[in-house]
């Protein structure tokens, strides 16, 4: 029997994090001031446009924020009551992989091209375990096994080349579970898979998730996957997340006018619509943010009180948004 | 609803990986590597091949002709130089001078070039600016004057040759790892080998190296041959190889005088170098189009 969710600590707990980085075009707040949480077994969907700071949260998580730029990292990070913001970069390595993992968007070039999946997969569990020779590979032809590659045995001795996309984000996954983590963050891994392909991912995924019972952070543009996937729902505009909740209230009582415009530009099927509703404008420039809400410019219902940042306010038990139309009256 | 995530996988044979397929396949380069095989035989077995000690002199035989002139004689088959030493026993051992320096030369320079480069393009910013700057001042230092200076201050010797072209020619390796190593870090294995816990130096040296060892093979190839040139250059100059030594630059330049009445004795040293540098430039080009022809430019 598993106790009731609000009772189990989060695996993962961000608070007011803050990513700025320094650039030739002025200081970009990439993050600004995110804070959520994800339990043991659950999964937070974070979801907004391209440049929104989605993948910028999840590379902060890990310490791994482009080192060119110099800026801010700030904030609370804690993995199981542990900060990882303050850790040394030595600790740091022995936390990723091992504590966190984290599968990419790429497939045709996650792997290493010149050597082959079976040494790739190897070091991983090498490092982790401490595991050698026969009993070495047996594990690695298990955790392939165990993200459902057929003939496991024969596709170690093979190189990432000749593998198919599918199939290589699937090596990518098993490389991510080697530990297993704690915390697995997955940053749109279907967006280059096809659309089959894709729904067999993200059902290995959820399987992988039950038998690890790792915590999960989904990045992703697309809401139905959303739907499918997550518990807890971040929607993301400009480095802030502007409404959170549960998946289910998200989706069926939106309250950012954010929000409601992504929803209502997904097409549905049955759905009496002449042209598709898109989001009139620009996502705006994060090296030079308004003072007020940073959707206010692009917002149909804006108003005079936009020009000061509204604060996050909670609408319903676990649902806030950032917005002044949730303001008491 | 569950999606089963083995629907629609098929286990398909697995062909076997043949690392060496590919340098197979379009036919090796014949001659270039029996040109190179034989010089690199000769330069092993001169002591035993060579017909006569190459620093013998013996000035009652001074430029004898190639044998098939009717001067010549079986005893000297390319003839005397101008002290009646075998010209064909000097090739052989010149051979050995021209070959090690350009292989030594080229493996220091790679071996220093390449960590520079992997390690700018690695770190980035500001690391990489001061390596690359001081690349850049490296490459516009002229090879020849530096071992001109080096063979006035210290005195010539195969070692100062080595230094002088080695010195200077690492910057070429540093620019052209570097650029590789920026293409890589943008790919998502980089990234991914960095999130599993990987450090500086397991990116670097299992991840970044690797990859940019087919560039690094066509470029030591193509300038082992540039370095023989250099290398009979600077022998040419008197600033290499000291005499008595047989070097194939310095025995050229010993014949230079005579090239009307002994034209053998620059000739065959020449033809040597020609064949040795066309060889492996032929065998430089023909690896670049096997294994990475996106390398054109080099």
């Amino acid at each position: 029997m598993r106790s009731p969710a609000s009772a189990r600590p989060p695996v993962i707990e961000v608070r007011d994090l803050r990513t700025h980085l320094v650039t030739r075009w002025g200081t970009v707040k990439a993050v600004d001031g995110v804070s959520f949480a994800v339990r043991e077994g659950e999964t937070l969907g974070l979801v907004g446009e391209s440049g929104s700071g989605k993948s910028m949260t999840c590379l902060s998580i890990v310490r791994l924020t482009p080192r060119s730029a110099s800026g801010v990292l700030e904030g609370t990070v804690l993995l199981d009551g542990d900060e990882l913001l303050t850790k040394s970069e030595k600790e740091m390595q022995r936390i990723r992989g091992r504590k966190v993992a984290m599968i990419l968007q790429d497939p045709m070039s996650s792997l290493n091209p010149v050597f082959s999946i079976g040494m790739q997969l190897r070091e991983p569990v090498a490092a982790y375990h401490g595991l050698r020779g026969a009993t070495l590979r047996r594990r690695a032809a298990e955790l392939l096994a165990s993200v459902r590659i057929p003939s496991p045995e024969a596709r170690l001795r093979a190189f990432p080349h000749q593998l198919s996309g599918g199939m290589r984000q699937r090596v990518v996954g098993a490389m991510a579970i080697a530990a297993p983590p704690r915390l697995l963050i997955a940053d749109e891994p279907t967006t280059s898979l096809d659309l089959t392909i894709q729904a067999q991912y993200l059902g290995l995924l959820k399987e992988l998730q039950e038998r690890h019972r790792f915590a999960m952070i989904f990045v992703t543009h697309n809401l139905g996957i959303v739907a499918k996937m997550c518990e807890q729902v971040a929607v993301m505009y400009a480095g802030r997340i502007v409404e959170m909740g549960p998946v289910r209230e998200i989706f069926t009582s939106p309250r950012h006018p954010y929000t409601q415009a992504l929803l209502e530009s997904v097409p549905r099927l049955g759905a009496k619509l002449d042209r598709l509703m898109a989001i009139e404008g620009q996502p705006p420039d994060l090296a030079r943010l308004p003072a007020g809400c940073a959707f206010a410019a692009r917002c149909p219902k804006v108003m005079d009180r936009c020009v000061e940042a509204p604060p996050e306010m909670a609408v319903a038990p676990g649902h806030s948004s950032r917005c002044w139309l949730q303001a008491p009256a | 609803m569950r999606v089963d995530p083995m629907e629609g996988v098929t286990a398909l044979p697995v062909a076997e990986p043949r690392p060496w397929g590919r340098l197979r396949a379009g036919g090796l380069p014949v001659i270039p590597l029996g040109i190179i095989t034989t010089f690199v035989l000769i330069a092993i077995l001169a002591p035993l091949i060579s017909p006569a000690d190459p620093e013998e002199q013996s000035l009652r035989n001074r430029f004898r002709p190639p044998v098939w002139d009717e001067r010549g004689s079986w005893q000297h088959p390319l003839g005397t130089d101008r002290l009646g030493r075998d010209m064909l026993s000097r090739i052989f051992y010149g051979s050995r001078v021209s070959l090690t320096a350009g292989v030594v030369t080229v493996l220091l320079a790679s071996a220093f070039g390449a960590a520079v480069g992997l390690v700018a393009g690695y770190y980035g910013g500001r690391v990489d600016a001061v390596l690359m700057r001081l690349t850049d001042a490296t490459m516009s230092f002229p090879v020849i004057l530096l071992a001109l200076i080096l063979a006035v201050t210290v005195g010539p010797s195969f070692a100062n040759v080595v230094v002088a072209i080695a010195v200077i020619l690492w910057a070429r390796y540093a620019r052209v790892i570097r650029g590789q190593v920026l293409t890589l870090m943008e790919l998502d294995f980089i990234a991914q080998a960095r999130i599993a816990g990987a450090g500086a130096w397991r990116v670097i040296s299992r991840h970044l190296l690797p990859n940019t060892l087919n560039t690094l093979v066509v470029l030591v190839t193509l300038q082992i041959g540039y370095v023989i040139i250099v290398e009979a250059s600077l022998s040419f100059l008197g600033a290499g190889i000291p005499p008595p030594t047989p070097a194939w630059g310095s025995m050229i330049a010993e014949g230079r005088e005579f090239v009307t009445s002994a034209w053998w004795v620059s000739f065959f040293p020449g033809l040597a170098i020609l064949l040795v540098v066309l060889a492996f430039n032929l065998l430089g080009d023909w690896l670049r189009d096997t294994l990475d022809p996106k390398l054109r430019q080099l």
